[in-house]
């Protein structure tokens, strides 16, 4: 609408304007010759005008410069009014001359000068000369920082920097650089070169190496035929191929592939048939091949062609069979193979019949999945164990139960958890037909020991080392605390009878290794059950780990520790009694007499002494009352127990004493000050806690704990120079730079105007 | 200090020449004349240990393997040289090493050799901070590796009896053992007939090449017990109590009736020491040159030897003192109350480190183990413990004697011999520092009187006993560490070794007062002065230099920095922090109580080990 406005009424200005200037033109046309040139400026300038009436630029008013007869409504003067007079234009002659032109080009370059700014001032110059300065050599020098940093780090300088070539060449420089200079010394490296007996390969000579390579003409031809032949057949493959791949019959493909599918197939069976381990391997292709398209999308109903088949599929006969084909033949890329199950289970069969006295569970432990599985590993052994030992018919049933559980993978874990329970059960009631008094005194029971009971024995350990191992994955955080073999012993008195037994298997099976592993709180632990034997499980509050235990507790606990039972020692040789001199006899006596009157009085006395020890390394609070202070003071006058409390001062609570569980042992909480005194009490500058830097320290540097080349490495000197040797400074040859900081630098200082200007322009562009 | 897993040393230079050698391009005429490194240095020592292992010539009842087969280590030598860069680097006269490059070291055996313990967890590092303790850590790895490497040399091996399938070593008796070894092993048992002047205390000497003895009714004789040569013999008319050898054999230590006396071994007397008084026990700290005397009156004394004179003397309020012990791991020193408590002593304490309750009655024999894990006490309840030293002393095994042991001691390799009466019990554990299983003993030996003191000598398979009836070498197979560091203590060491010796390891000489519980707290900084000198610190600066500065923000372009939005900067640093800090108080909390919910009474389930 915009657009067409404005024509709408350009046009209706046009038809006034014609309307006004028809009377106009009656008095021009009496002069003709002038009419036509006035008229058609008349129209130029109209035209203007009118277009400039919409526009931006609207026509200023015209100033009247010569006076005339018709003034315009529309202030059109008779004369061009807008244009300019160049200087250059008052200049132009009639004809064109060189000097003018010249004249010329002078007046446009003086017009296009500016005026020449300010200098700055000296302060400001210096600052940027300073500043850039600066920026090019710290720019220079920054290419050192590596060097430095690595000279700090080094292990070891040696200076001079320089070093010297050493003296050793190899032996072939050696001898290259030597030559004959005596005539016997030339006569034989003659006959050594004539015979190009080797200098510094002494295998073979090189004509040696030509014969070996040589070969006889007969052969060389042959060769040559073959290879002839070679290159023929290649040639007529390749050509074929390149033939095949151009025809463009779908349908012949099609075959093509089928043809190939059915071979393979064939030769497939054959293989199974020859070589079943080779057709294994075929089977593991094919099976990457199923794998590989499940993963694709090849043959899904996803794809482009697919796609357009699809809406094709409704009407036409042949795309619907084409789908179809194409969904058949996914289906039986991603079917499994039953066939190969189907071997495996035979090859597992003769596998069965193979071994017949390995039971089924053996089988089951290889195959589980899930790697080599602790549980399933004891299971099996035990159960080959009980296999062999007692043929059990009760025993057969159940392998055949944990293959049938293992098929259903969850619920695994559960049923051999039952089964390996059920095991034990049945073998701790063996163990009971057997009439084993297992808490007996190990002497009896080496004795008493019979097969089967040895057997029951080792499956028990076997079982508490599992338990053990299984608390000790569940609560690795807590390694060191106590409670690790806690679990263990409080599964005793769940079964009933077997705890002793179990304790004393446990204590059996562990060795200090282990110990060592499970930290010296597990140590304690352990040395309980060997120690306590039963009465432990009595009173199973009494574990030292037991945060909140009462020192009557302590007490009982004490006591238990001495007074136990440990089991007597049979000697071979007893000890002969007394018969010898007499003071003997009065001390043996003595002794029997301290016997029987020390008894509690010992752990009393420790206990009591143990206290007093602990209230001694208690700080004390500090009281600040002073009586009197602020009331009233005198004899027989307290402070307020206001005043009191406000001015006691309770120490913090320290860390809980070393002791606080250890009700056996009193361990001095002082501070050994003389050894204190060789400590290290200033942390070394890069470390900013002690146990980063007691880490650096630990390993001792002495000859004692070292072989010697260690002893020498740790000991290393951190700088080592050549004694009468100057040391002179680095420079970039050294360190593989070449040398040409030095000389940027100077350029730098030469000229620093040049550069100045120039960063000028940079500064002032930033 | 700390001579417990201390690497073989006696590494000999000619391997590292070999070593270096290999470089160079090898000539066909060196190839025959490379030395077999490990056969050199030690070989006179491995005739004599091989004279000294039982010969299986008797296989009725002592079957002696040569080298035993519990304490072989097969996985050293089975460990192949496969790992090989494949390419064997070809040498100028064409012929190749078929091993090149130096051998592989099993990583158990050099875990052996690990200090740093990398379970412990550092608090977060810089990165300055952090490449210093990588470079500690390579360091002490590259050690461990070369000290592993050069246990190859330890030649020798312990050699323990065998009883065949059900017998019971405790019956083969010294005669067997005696005729079953060759003619060397067998004159280290012997019998001194010693009737007339009571009972016996016996020492070796640290290198175990001399012996001292002294009877109750003043008889004191050193010998050579090798070959037998007696070096001095002398009677003091006076009551003996105990004898010692001080650093070397040329010093000898006799607590006799009322003071401590010092003889050299031509049995002239050098020093009467008035200050130790009837003393009962002796012991000698061989680091320390410390003599430590406990006395009667209940006055446990350390002597410096060195410089004569008496460091501290400990009253350890507990009357007469007469079991005594240290522990050669960190020489600290047991003693043994009648109240059954033993107490742990060190010079630098006026009371004691630690105190055992162990025995109902008093305690009659305490034994420390070579590498400081385990003592073992007997008590006048006729109890024999063993305990655990480290940290925790708590009994580990405990066996009720017939007669109680009166004496009790520890062999290198961690036997333990135990004198009840006139008879002598061995028991060995499963390796070194593993306890002895008192169950059933190893060996045991009737003498002809009854026991008064007890020391196997180290680097020899022998037990020594002084009883009523003079002393007895025993021969226990397996006691003694078969290998000897032949700059510590040598035994086949000449006048001018000793000298030489003696020299460094007086310069060596640790001070008194180092003597602490753990030997290597002294690796570790003294923070409760560190602490101290840090407050002082910032008392004195006013400020803490070292704490985080407090975060300025950086002037934004104009307009953006003004002071609200420099305030708003501010708190989000400042409340960033502070939720972290939450959040971890959090995460303790909720860990804590992770760990109080895990049902303690519960039996443990299979299903364990599903929950996540």
């Amino acid at each position: 609408m915009k657009v067409i406005r404005p024509k709408e009424s350009l046009l209706a200005l046009r038809e006034q304007e014609e309307l006004e200037d028809l009377p106009n033109d009656y008095p021009s046309s009496t002069s003709e010759d002038e009419g036509d040139n006035g008229g058609e400026r008349k129209h130029q300038k109209l035209l203007e005008a009118i277009s400039s009436l919409d526009g931006k630029d609207r026509r200023k008013l015209a100033e009247r410069s010569e006076a005339s007869l018709k003034v315009s409504e529309f202030t059109v003067s008779s004369e061009g009014s807008g244009e300019r007079l160049i200087l250059s234009d008052l200049l132009e002659p009639f004809k064109t001359s060189s000097t003018l032109a010249t004249v010329k080009k002078q007046l446009n370059r003086v017009k296009s000068k500016k005026t020449v700014e300010l200098p700055l001032n000296k302060e400001e110059i210096e600052r940027i000369h300073r500043e850039v300065a600066f920026n090019k050599t710290s720019q220079a020098l920054s290419k050192w920082d590596p060097v430095v940093l690595k000279n700090r780090q080094a292990e070891q300088l040696v200076f001079p920097l320089k070093k010297e070539q050493s003296a050793f060449a190899p032996i072939e420089h050696v001898l290259n650089g030597w030559k004959a200079r005596t005539p016997l010394e030339q006569e034989i490296f003659n006959l050594l070169y004539k015979n190009k007996q080797p200098v510094t390969d002494p295998l073979l000579t090189p004509v040696e190496k030509a014969s070996l390579k040589a070969m006889s003409l007969e052969e060389a031809k042959m060769r040559r035929a073959e290879l002839q032949r070679a290159r023929a057949l290649q040639s007529y493959y390749e050509a074929r191929a390149r033939r095949e791949k151009k025809i463009k019959s779908k349908k012949y493909h099609r075959v093509l592939k089928k043809g190939k599918a059915k071979e393979a197939l064939k030769e497939f069976e054959k293989l199974r048939k020859v070589n079943p381990n080779a057709a294994l391997e075929e089977l593991e292709k094919l099976k990457k091949a199923r794998i590989m398209e499940r993963m694709s999308l090849k043959h899904q109903n996803s794809g482009k062609w697919a796609k357009s088949k699809a809406i094709m599929a409704k009407y036409d006969l042949e795309a619907r069979q084409a789908m179809q084909d194409q969904l058949a033949r996914n289906k039986e890329l991603t079917q499994k193979f039953q066939v190969a199950s189907e071997s495996e289970e035979e090859e597992g069969g003769t596998e069965e019949e193979g071994d017949l006295l390995v039971p089924d569970v053996v089988n089951e432990v290889q195959m589980t999945s899930d790697g080599p599985n602790p549980w399933m590993v004891r299971n099996h052994s035990g159960g080959e164990k009980q296999a062999e030992i007692q043929k059990d018919p009760e025993q057969l049933p159940e392998p055949v139960a944990n293959e049938a559980s293992e098929s259903e993978g969850e619920e695994s874990p559960v049923a051999k958890e039952e089964i390996l329970l059920k095991e034990f059960e049945e073998r701790r009631s063996l163990s009971k037909k057997s009439g084993l008094n297992q808490d007996a005194k190990p002497v009896g029971r080496q004795e008493t020991k019979d097969f089967s009971s040895q057997e029951v024995l080792s499956e028990l350990r076997a079982l508490s080392q599992k338990l053990n191992k299984d608390n000790h994955q569940s609560r690795k955080q807590k390694v060191s605390s106590a409670r690790t073999v806690l679990p263990v012993q409080r599964e005793g008195p769940a079964r009933e009878e077997e705890e002793p037994l179990l304790l004393q298997t446990l204590e059996r099976a562990k060795t200090l290794e282990e110990l060592d592993k499970e930290g010296c709180f597990q140590n304690k632990e352990l040395s309980r059950p060997a120690l306590e034997g039963k009465q432990l499980e009595k009173n199973p509050d009494n574990q030292p780990s037991a945060p909140k235990k009462k020192r009557k507790e302590q007490m009982i606990d004490l006591q238990n520790i001495l007074t136990t039972k440990s089991p007597s020692m049979k000697s071979l040789a007893v000890p002969t009694t007394i018969e010898e001199m007499e003071d003997e006899q009065e001390r043996d006596q003595k002794q029997m007499i301290k016997e029987a009157f020390a008894g509690d009085d010992v752990i009393r006395d420790f206990l009591k002494e143990k206290r007093e020890a602990v209230e001694a390394s208690k700080p004390k609070d500090m009281d600040l009352t002073l009586p009197g202070w602020g009331e009233w003071g005198g004899v027989g006058l307290k402070p307020s127990s206001r005043k009191r409390h406000r001015f006691l001062i309770k120490v913090p609570e320290g860390s809980p004493r070393k002791d606080k569980n250890l009700p056996n042992v009193i361990i001095n909480e002082k501070r050994n000050i003389h050894a204190a005194a060789h400590q290290v009490r200033v942390l070394p500058y890069p470390f900013t806690h002690h146990q980063q830097f007691e880490r650096t320290i630990q390993t001792p540097i002495g000859s004692t704990w070292n072989t010697q080349r260690a002893f020498q490495k740790l000991t290393t000197p951190k700088v080592v120079t050549k004694p009468g040797h100057i040391i002179k400074p680095i420079k970039a040859e050294d360190v593989g730079y070449r040398s040409s900081s030095r000389s940027d630098l100077s350029v730098i200082q030469r000229n620093p105007k040049q550069l100045s200007v120039r960063h000028k322009k940079q500064l002032k562009k930033n | 200090m700390e001579t417990a897993p201390k690497p073989g040393r006696d590494d000999p230079p000619k391997k590292d020449k070999l070593q270096t050698k290999k470089k160079k391009p090898r000539r066909y005429w060196e190839e025959e004349t490379t030395p077999t490194g490990a056969a050199a240095s030690p070989g006179l020592h491995r005739n004599k240990k091989r004279n000294r292992e039982l010969r299986p010539q008797k296989p009725k009842n002592t079957h002696t393997p040569k080298k035993s087969r519990i304490s072989k280590k097969p996985q050293i030598l089975k460990k192949p040289r496969e790992q090989r860069n494949p390419e064997p680097q070809r040498s100028l006269s064409g012929a190749q090493d078929p091993f090149p490059g130096p051998a592989p070291v099993p990583v158990e055996v050099a875990q052996k050799f690990r200090r740093i313990d990398k379970s412990k967890k550092l608090p977060h590092s810089k990165s300055k901070t952090r490449s210093r303790l990588e470079v500690a850590e390579a360091e002490e790895e590259e050690i461990s590796v070369k000290a592993a490497r050069s246990e190859l040399l330890l030649a020798e091996e312990p050699g323990f009896l065998e009883g065949e399938d059900g017998e019971d070593t405790a019956k083969i008796c010294q005669a067997d053992i005696v005729e079953a070894v060759d003619i060397a092993s067998a004159a280290k048992h012997f019998d001194l007939n010693l009737r007339q002047f009571g009972p016996y205390r016996l020492n070796y000497s640290q290198t175990g090449r001399h012996l001292a003895f002294g009877g109750r009714r003043g008889h004191v004789a050193a010998l050579d017990w090798v070959t037998k040569r007696l070096t001095c013999e002398i009677n003091v008319m006076e009551a003996v109590r105990d004898i010692r050898f001080l650093h070397s054999e040329a010093l000898l230590a006799v607590a006799q009736n009322r003071w401590l006396h010092i003889y050299d071994n031509q049995g002239i007397e050098l020093h009467c020491i008035r200050r130790c008084d009837r003393i009962t026990r002796l012991e000698f700290l061989p680091f320390h040159f410390l003599l430590a005397t406990s006395s009667e009156t209940g006055f446990l004394t350390y002597l410096d030897v060195s410089v004569g004179k008496i460091v501290v003397a400990l009253n350890a309020r507990a009357g007469r003192l007469d079991v005594m012990t240290q522990n050669p791991y960190n020489a600290v020193i047991h003693l043994g109350h009648s109240n059954g408590t033993v107490s742990l002593w060190s010079p630098a304490m006026k009371e004691p480190l630690a105190k055992i309750l162990c025995h109902r009655g008093g305690v009659r024999a305490v034994a420390v183990d070579s590498t400081g894990m385990l003592m073992a006490t007997s008590g006048l309840d006729h109890q024999l413990k063993i305990f655990d030293l480290r940290g925790t002393f708590q009994p580990l095994s405990a066996r009720t004697l017939p007669l109680g042991a009166g004496h009790l001691a520890f062999s290198q390799r961690g036997l333990l011999a135990a004198g009840m009466g006139d008879v002598v019990n061995i028991w060995t554990g499963q390796g070194k520092a593993s306890p002895p299983s008192l169950e059933k003993p190893y060996l045991t030996h009737r003498l002809s009187g009854h026991v008064h003191g007890l020391q196997f000598c180290p680097f020899e398979d022998v037990l020594g006993v002084g009883h009523s009836g003079g002393i007895t070498s025993m021969l226990v197979p397996g006691a003694a560490e078969p290998n000897f560091d032949g700059l510590e203590s040598n035994p086949y060491r000449s006048r001018k070794q000793r000298q030489e010796w003696e020299v460094k390891a007086l310069l060596e000489k640790v001070p008194a007062e180092l003597i602490c519980l753990d030997p290597r707290a002294l690796a570790e900084v003294d923070v409760i002065s560190l602490e101290q000198e840090k407050k002082e610190r910032i008392e004195r600066l006013g400020y803490d230099p070292e704490s985080k500065a407090p975060f300025q923000p950086k002037p934004k372009q104009k307009g953006r920095s003004s002071t609200a939005s420099l305030v708003k900067r501010k708190r989000k640093v400042m409340d960033e922090e502070h939720r972290d800090k939450v959040r971890q108080s959090l995460e303790q909390q909720s860990q804590k109580q992770a760990k109080a919910a895990k049902p303690v009474g519960a039996r443990p389930s299979a299903l364990d080990r599903f929950v996540r």
